[in-house]
């Protein structure tokens, strides 16, 4: 056991940084540095680059296309992305519906959905929570009934991160209605150019449109698209949400966090100094940084127990609860730092809809929309109460 | 002892309760903030017309001679219906400010006219670099002939684009952050060398960035004495503290209830939320909360008028703490178990959090508060 990097990751660590310097647009990393929003082309473009070299799927195995790294690789991988201004990836296909493919998927499908995943020249979407199906996911109401060769869809999927820049949509849909919950459902593929769904925006507090609600009215989708057998789904569906848990920690992206959230601290003026030399405050970023680098351990240690053999155990929901803890954090002491410069709302700088100079310092616009933001990351991905039963029950036996 | 309203007080409140049921109902409440303006002048009307401009200064002054209390009561209601009309920057901050310290002719052209509804007001004390210190003020005010030329830059000023009379906080003698050698102008909005960048505020309210290039103010535009305003500013946002802490109370109020009949109603594994005793629990820290908020918003208007100037800034600096305690656990509660529809625009739930965490923000934060509390306590 060791922590300290071999000759050969410290290589492997300097040829991804090379390679990110070179790859990724000034304008994408500059709306990173300054908190600003994405568009679809900043994420697809950054995902085309690392899938021509092979390294977005980069947590899939060989067999798979994937560079089949070790957990060492991985982790510097993520951390140097980070580090250099990344967008984060977008999960849906990589993280989310291509491992399922590759484990419960048949030939056919692998062949049709896998390298465009790999190569990032689709994008997905997750169609899970409906509005009356959120924590209590099983409950969904969207029905599939068989005619043919297809099902026809009909239902609401809602909380749809990115559904107006998705071409396909993973889907949970109820194909059985007479069984008991989580069985009758099954895990479908839904191309987002079929007739009949509508996507309507969701417009969040800090005044972003992330997620949608998704309409399918009687959508017709071939049988070939369901992954798995028919009422089989509910195994696609705790695998993927198993998987998302860990990868949503978000630890790369929070060590970026603590970073910037450092660099504000010396910016900002406090009584003829600093925000750095205020003991509060750097109390409690200290503390901060800690609680980070306890969830980091934690994460190696999953990862490392997962690379002996083994699916993520319900173990990784604490993750998730430390990790959201830790970004709703990241992003309060930012607007704490900020202080009374949090105020100005100016959407048109962080949607890149004017050219304006800032009202305050450059990293002052958006401290308070990202701190409301924030909050979701304890909702969504199964809300911080739901991890907490899932270790309740499954961890401790209660 | 008697902690229960009189006759006054409660008729006061029931006047400003229906109000704000009748004319802020949450759709009517957004197209309001989206109008160029950012509030109505037929509500601004009314409140003149029921006497609140007035309600809390004395009949001296031309008011109906109430206290914090009343304002208290006014902005308790407000807090419950977000309403945005600029009641802190014009009567609480700009009037506070002349019944404090301004001359009886500063009074007559100002205050009288404002109690009528036909002034505005706004208070201009932070820039860049103060973080919540009332004294860190580096705009420049230097002698010209008579009167004076005030040359600087003042930053996020609530309602200075609807305010007649800006009342400026500037430096004429002593170093960076002196107390002493503050001096406080009523600058007119329209003022030539007086420029604006006007927005929005997280919250939807209004204010701006202001910079002020030799502008040129005759000697009567001094509020209180030259080179001593800064115990007159401080008292006035000691007061305005209290008045914000009474409308962090009636937020607390408007998203603890939304909150509860939301898990009452919401339904999942079944049942509502509401059965689960984890959210059990959690509603049961939030109401603790706004009662704890609602106990110390009481206690600091009941002390602020008290004639030791120490327990009037402790009140106002330890309910602060409160409020942005209490605050932040609603809002972020009340985010948390919304769920999903707690993050979105359409419910007004996230508006209420976003006030509240606004309202910690202005004139110093829990923390700001917490130290100030505690040198005010230790050097006792």
């Amino acid at each position: 056991m060791k922590l300290a990097l071999d000759a050969g990751h410290r290589a492997f660590a300097d040829e991804v940084r090379a390679f990110v310097r070179a790859n990724l647009s000034p304008a994408t990393r500059a709306k990173t540095v300054s908190g600003r929003h994405y568009d679809r082309e900043d994420h697809m473009a950054w995902q085309r680059a690392l899938g021509a070299r092979g390294w977005f799927a980069y947590t899939w195995p060989k067999k798979h296309g994937g560079p089949g790294w070790d957990v060492t690789q991985r982790f510097l991988f993520e951390n140097v992305l980070a580090e250099e201004g990344a967008p984060r990836i977008l999960p849906f296909g990589v993280k989310m519906v291509g491992p399922v493919i590759y484990t419960f998927g048949t030939d056919a499908q692998k062949d049709q959905f896998l390298g465009p995943i790999r190569d990032s020249s689709v994008a997905w979407c997750q169609g899970y929570s409906e509005p009356g199906a959120g924590s209590d996911l099983a409950n969904l109401r969207t029905k599939a009934v068989r005619d043919g060769d297809h099902y026809v869809v009909s239902g609401q999927k809602t909380w749809t991160s990115f559904a107006h820049w998705a071409d396909w949509m993973f889907c949970l849909a109820r194909t059985d209605p007479d069984a008991k919950v989580q069985q009758g459902i099954s895990f479908l593929l839904i191309d987002m150019k079929s007739p009949g769904v509508t996507v309507r925006p969701i417009i969040m507090t800090d005044g972003a449109h992330h997620v949608n609600d998704v309409f399918l009215d009687n959508v017709r989708v071939p049988v070939a698209n369901r992954i798995g057998e028919e009422g089989a789904g509910w195994t696609c569906a705790k695998f993927l949400l198993a998987n998302e848990r860990l990868g949503i920690a978000e630890v790369a992206a929070s060590k970026r966090g603590v970073r910037a959230l450092r660099e504000i601290a010396r910016a900002e003026p406090n009584a003829g100094r600093t925000m750095a030399d205020d003991p509060g405050f750097a109390a409690g970023l200290a503390d901060l940084d800690l609680q980070l680098q306890a969830l980091e351990m934690s994460e190696l240690r999953a990862l490392s127990a997962m690379a002996q053999g083994g699916a993520p155990g319900p173990e990784v929901s604490t993750l998730k609860i430390r990790g959201s803890e830790i970004q709703q954090r990241i992003a309060e002491l930012a607007m704490e730092a900020v202080g009374e410069y949090a105020q100005p709302f100016q959407p048109g700088l962080l949607f890149h809809e004017s050219n304006d100079t800032p009202v305050g310092r450059d990293h002052a616009p958006p401290a308070a929309p990202r701190y409301f933001n924030m909050r979701k990351t304890s909702i969504y991905g199964g809300t911080n109460e739901i991890q907490k039963n899932i270790v309740s029950k499954m961890v401790l036996g209660l | 002892m008697d902690l229960s309203y009189s006759d006054e007080q409660k008729a006061l409140q029931e006047g400003v309760e229906r109000f704000v049921r009748e004319k802020y109902v949450f759709d009517t409440r957004r197209k309001i903030a989206a109008s160029e303006r950012g509030w109505l002048p037929d509500n601004w009307a009314q409140f003149a017309e029921l006497g609140w401009l007035g309600m809390s200064f004395s009949e001296d002054d031309g008011g109906l001679g109430g206290g914090a209390l009343e304002t208290s009561i006014l902005m308790e209601q407000f807090g419950k219906g977000l309403v945005l009309e600029p009641f802190l920057p014009t009567v609480v901050l700009g009037g506070g400010l002349l019944a404090a310290g301004g001359s009886a002719a500063q009074k007559q052209a100002l205050l009288a006219p404002m109690i009528e509804g036909k002034k505005q007001f706004a208070l201009a004390w932070l820039e860049r670099q103060s973080r919540y210190n009332l004294a860190d003020v580096s705009l420049k005010a230097t002698k010209e002939g008579a009167g004076w030329s005030l040359s600087g830059h003042k930053g996020v000023v609530y309602n200075a684009a609807s305010a007649d009379t800006i009342f400026v906080l500037a430096r004429t003698s002593g170093g960076a952050r002196d107390e002493k050698g503050l001096t406080l102008f009523a600058v007119d909005g329209k003022a030539k060398g007086l420029s604006r960048r006007d927005y929005p505020t997280q919250d939807s309210l209004r204010a701006s960035e202001l910079t002020l290039d030799k502008v040129s103010v005759g000697a009567d535009a001094v509020v209180g004495a030259v080179d001593g305003a800064f115990p007159l500013v401080e008292g006035t946002v000691d007061r305005a503290i209290v008045a914000l802490c009474a409308e962090a109370v009636g937020c607390m109020d408007a998203i603890n209830a939304a909150t509860l009949e939301y898990i009452k109603t919401r339904k999942q594994f079944g049942v509502p939320i509401g059965k689960f005793q984890v959210l059990q629990h959690r509603m049961v820290d939030c109401f603790t909360n706004a009662q704890e908020a609602r106990s110390m918003a009481l206690m600091a208007a009941l002390k602020i008028d008290d004639a030791d100037a120490t327990v009037r800034a402790k009140a106002a600096s330890g309910a602060k703490v409160q409020i942005g305690k209490s605050g932040k656990f609603c809002g972020q509660s009340a985010v948390q178990m919304h769920g999903g529809m707690g993050v979105t625009d359409e419910l007004s739930v996230s508006h209420y959090f976003k006030r509240l965490t606004m309202i910690d923000l202005m004139f110093g934060n829990q923390q700001h508060h917490l130290t100030r509390y505690s040198n005010l306590a230790m050097a006792a």
